[in-house]
């Protein structure tokens, strides 16, 4: 210590003292880039590296030694098959995730009625989905769905209505699509609304009341306003995911019945990895991007007007 | 134990000065206060010198040594924060042991130190606590322990006390005073509060917009503030200042408030003021305390004059009186058995051989 | 006077109570009678994977109640867990796991510190890119990393595709932005004072880190370090796409690939795999709800 010191009471140039202050700081930030490294070195290797070269992958044949620019994008065009799974992907993300926020909003307030103590393991039971992984319960409505054994089947037969074709008809499978992304999904709603809900000051509700609310009043004019960040950025976070899902469609149809419920992900797969046209699964995959990039613009724009305001 | 030296320091953020180039000599074992509104720039000048903040410009130096550049476990200083900053996760040893564990210093001799420390400030028998089963008062020794245990040459404190209530913050002030008459290390404390500056510091250092106005012993900076804002900062109630005009008055000079109320200057102070007769702003300074109620036996240079009382405060020991002069609020205090009535009049006694003259072009006291 | 006011005080409120008390009961039991309902709807599944899973093959296809076991048995656990394969599937999964949450840890610690409190040029951006790329999808992912292990492969002659291992290598991708930015809002919310105070006591940046920021921060650790657990112990796509070999893969690829074979289901045997798959995350969430909890909400309600 005293070294530096008689260094630095030696240095007399005042020019001298802004270079050793500089180094000093940068020393700090030096350390500072040291430590976010690896996290640098890993988003920037193994997602923002793969992700391009996707874009480049896309643009080649399907025994990848030849360019053909938007080659693939207009075959996939011109094919039924494709506009099948764009039309399923948007009915299965855009319904699966207002179910998801419906339901998970009408739990949420349920269990915030409750008396404090005993919220804990009704909130504890109604997580269980989210906490299994989805492959493996999907694993489960699959046998609920079996067309020969089915769970539900026996019960509706004791009402007389004759069994349901679960995974075998194309709109009853859409439909066992959905319930299952619903099911897995609608519980981590739940549990953000909840937080949300908490987070309201009881004096907003009463001084509504006083104002003369009734319940639905409070509801529109109290919890959704208050809720809304969380609501909009819960709905965008789902969107991405759902669009982007695979485990449960590849596990309860492999996108049949006549790949009728084929998304994305699980064709892109089939495509890439199971028929070995790795530009093809590239480019099936790529269409997955407009609707991140359009949440992502919107969860940014969230993001830095909640950095303004603080 | 160090004295700690401040040559012409400067410090920017970014393009905004926060201080602008301050000069301060602290002679060892001397306990001085930085004191003054928020912004003014103490908080940051204590920092600068705990080695928190980069300095800009200037230098500043611990005994013979200039710290410019040396980080600040290498200042051998000693810091108590105002939310006491105690690592929630010790307890109160660990938290006291902390810099001595990091240093590798022997068992033995941690155990010795914390102990003493211990003792100095009465929390013994909260060694094995964690901060979150403390008072704020506790908290507040607990971290005041912190700093004595490394035996620092300079401890900086920084307004210790804001957190805590206002009973509290009396007893640890004493508090304060008595651990540093034990310990004697030289002290930089930084308050708002200018009554905890008076009552702790050997000097008191007035800051105002980045520069130090003043400083002086509490006595001084009470009896001769140099600048109007000093006079206003120090002192409670605060001093009254109303607009006035200095006239010529056959021998001597007649400060000159309203057609009214005018008073003659004592003569000491004359010859001082007389080149500032006729011009342009200036301004009375006069404490509440030196505006009395009517006595029968006047003492020289107390002069009498007459208001309309808007508002009275009885305080117990004393009521303060509230009146309007020459569009300037006035408060005045007087024996609570003067019979002080708001709405009617009264007669009351200026004492000028306290009275201040500001100039205020310049803001400084003549 | 006195006496009709504290009549009237305690008239009023009471009156008023008792239809606050009444509406507040009614809404009450319709919570209940819909959470019932609710509950039920999320734990069929489940409660029907442990029905399956205590019944023989031949009560399962006889034509009694799928709801009720009528000769509970225990072999369909035996048989799994002494199952050389299985617990293959069971010891990779755990081998990827605790690798990933280690890693994880490690990077997101290290990063969040340095973004939250040292700063550097361009570190803000930094924090806002890495939460970006928590919302590039596996899915998108998946064909241009497998192109790129077989480039390495035919680079380096070392095999990535079919070993268990390449899975520590991908998964961090899917755990670390999240783990950083819930790190980052964690380490915020640490007073400034105590990193102060622990510089003037001596402590470099890196005891800084170990001695204040990780105990102090260590619920949100915990939080994160479960998350990332999860992520790796439920993620398919991506063992399914690099793992063919039986003894290279992992616990749901397993169970869906090996015990489904052709037409013929042995679905007490695939539902007791999947329960006891399930089971490592339900256990972990049983003991630590509150940590799980925080960690799921912490993305959306820091930051």
């Amino acid at each position: 210590m005293s070294v530096i010191a008689h260094a630095d009471r030696i240095q007399a140039p005042p020019g001298a003292a802004v270079r050793r202050r500089k180094s000093f700081l940068r020393r700090r930030s030096t350390v500072a880039f040291f430590m976010a490294l690896p996290l640098i070195l890993i988003v920037a290797l193994l997602v923002l590296y793969p992700a391009s070269y996707a874009v480049y992958l896309s643009t080649l044949n399907k025994t990848m030694e030849r360019f053909v620019g938007f080659g693939n994008f207009l075959f996939l065009f011109k094919r039924d098959s494709f506009w099948m799974v764009v039309e399923q992907s948007v009915i299965f993300a855009v319904t699966a995730v207002l179910f998801k926020a419906v339901i998970g909003l009408v739990v949420a307030h349920f269990v915030h009625n409750l008396p404090a103590k005993g919220q804990r393991k009704w909130r504890g039971m109604l997580l269980v989905p989210w906490v299994i992984p989805p492959a493996m319960s999907t694993l489960a409505w699959l046998w609920l769905f079996d067309p020969s054994y089915s769970a539900f089947n026996w019960i509706f037969a004791h009402f007389g209505i004759d069994p349901v074709p679960w995974l075998g008809n194309p709109y009853w499978a859409r439909f066992a699509v959905i319930l299952v992304n619903v099911w897995v999904g609608a519980p981590f709603f739940m549990i953000m609304y909840l937080a949300a809900l908490k987070s309201v000051p009881d004096q907003l509700y009463e001084a509504a009341e006083i104002d003369g609310a009734n319940w639905f009043q409070k509801l529109w004019y109290v919890t959704l306003p208050m809720m809304r960040n969380i609501i909009s950025i819960t709905v965008l976070f789902s969107l991405i995911v759902t669009f982007a899902n695979f485990d449960i469609v590849r596990v309860l149809t492999n996108g049949g019945p006549l790949d009728q419920t084929q998304v994305f992900a699980t064709w892109a797969f089939r495509l890439g990895i199971e028929s070995n046209d790795i530009p093809l699964g590239a480019s099936v995959s790529l269409f997955m991007f407009p609707v991140l990039a359009f949440a992502a613009i919107f969860i940014l724009r969230d993001i830095n007007r909640r950095g303004n305001e603080a | 134990m160090a004295e700690v030296k401040l040559r012409q320091v400067v410090k920017m953020y970014d393009e905004t000065p926060a201080v602008r180039g301050i000069d301060l000599d602290i002679a060892d074992e001397e306990f001085v206060v930085l004191v003054g509104p928020s912004g003014c720039g103490k908080s940051t000048t204590l920092r600068m010198i705990a080695g928190l903040e980069d300095i800009t410009g200037g230098e500043i130096m611990i005994g013979d040594d200039v710290i410019n550049d040396v980080p600040p476990k290498d200042r051998n200083i000693a810091m108590v924060f105002q939310n006491y900053a105690l690592y929630p996760h010790m307890s109160v040893f660990e938290n006291m042991s902390f810099a001595l564990r990091l240093k590798k210093a022997a068992k033995d001799e941690i155990r010795a130190r914390v102990e003493n420390a211990a003792r100095i400030l009465d929390i013994t028998e909260l060694l094995d606590r964690k901060p979150k089963q403390l008072s704020g008062g506790q908290r507040q020794r607990v971290a005041m322990g912190r700093a004595i245990v490394r035996d620092p040459m300079v401890f900086l404190f920084d307004e210790p006390l804001s957190n805590l209530d206002a009973k509290l913050r009396v007893q640890m002030r004493t508090e304060i005073k008595k651990v540093h008459q034990k310990v004697r290390t030289t002290t930089v404390y930084v308050t708002h509060d200018q009554i905890e500056a008076m009552t702790l510091a050997d000097r008191v250092v007035v800051m105002n917009g980045g520069r130090i106005e003043q400083v002086g012993a509490p006595g001084d900076l009470y009896h001769a503030p140099a600048t109007k804002f000093v006079a206003g900062f120090i002192g409670s109630p605060a001093m009254n200042f109303i607009p006035c005009s200095l006239e010529e008055a056959g021998q001597g000079l007649r400060i000159r408030l309203t057609d009214d109320i005018g008073f003659l200057v004592p003569e000491e102070r004359a010859g001082r003021y007389r080149p500032h007769a006729g011009s342009g702003k200036l301004c009375l300074g006069i404490r509440p305390e030196h505006v009395l109620e009517q006595r029968s036996q006047l003492e020289p240079n107390q002069q009498v004059f007459e208001v309309g009382l808007d508002v009275t405060e009885p305080m117990g020991m004393d009521t303060l009186v509230y009146f309007r002069v020459n569009g300037s609020e006035v408060c005045g205090r007087v024996n609570p058995n003067a019979g002080a009535r708001p709405g009617e009049r009264m007669k009351l006694v200026a004492d000028l051989n306290n009275m201040h003259l500001i100039d205020d072009a310049t803001g400084k006291v003549l | 006077m006195t006496t009709t006011a504290q009549t009237y005080a305690g008239a009023a409120p009471s009156a008023r109570g008792g239809s606050i008390t009444r509406n507040r009961r009614k809404v009450l039991i319709l919570s209940y009678v819909f959470l019932v309902l609710f509950v039920i709807f999320f734990l069929t599944p489940p409660l029907y994977m442990f029905i399956t899973s205590l019944k023989t093959s031949a009560e399962i296809s006889a034509e009694v109640s799928p709801w009720w076991v009528f000769s509970p048995t225990l072999a369909n656990y035996i048989q799994l867990l002494t199952s050389p394969v299985y617990l293959t599937f069971f010891r990779n999964s755990i081998l990827v796991s605790t690798f990933v949450v280690a890693i994880t840890m490690v990077v997101s610690i290290l990063a969040a510190f340095s973004l939250a409190r040292m700063k550097f040029w361009g570190s803000a951006t930094l924090a806002t890119g890495v939460f970006l790329t928590y919302l590039i999808p596996d899915t998108l992912l998946f064909i241009p990393m497998f192109k790129t292990f077989a480039f390495l492969h035919d680079l380096t002659g070392i095999e990535f595709i079919n070993h268990w291992w390449v899975l520590v290598i991908i998964y961090p991708t899917l755990t670390i932005p999240f783990c950083t930015w819930i790190m980052i809002g964690y380490f915020s919310s640490i007073p400034k004072e105590l990193d102060e105070a622990a510089l003037i006591d001596g402590a470099s940046y890196m005891q800084l880190l170990t001695k204040i920021f990780v105990p102090v921060a260590l619920p949100g650790i915990i939080a994160a370090a479960i998350f990332a657990f999860t992520v790796s112990w439920a993620q398919f796509l991506y063992p399914l796409a690099f793992t063919t070999s039986t003894d290279q893969l992992v616990l749901p690829v397993g169970i869906v690939t090996t015990l489904i074979k052709g037409d013929v289901f042995n679905w007490g045997q695939i539902m007791t795999g999947a329960l006891l798959g399930a089971a490592p995350p339900l256990i972990l969430y049983a003991f630590l709800m509150d940590y799980y909890i925080a960690g799921l909400t912490a993305g959306a309600t820091k930051g």
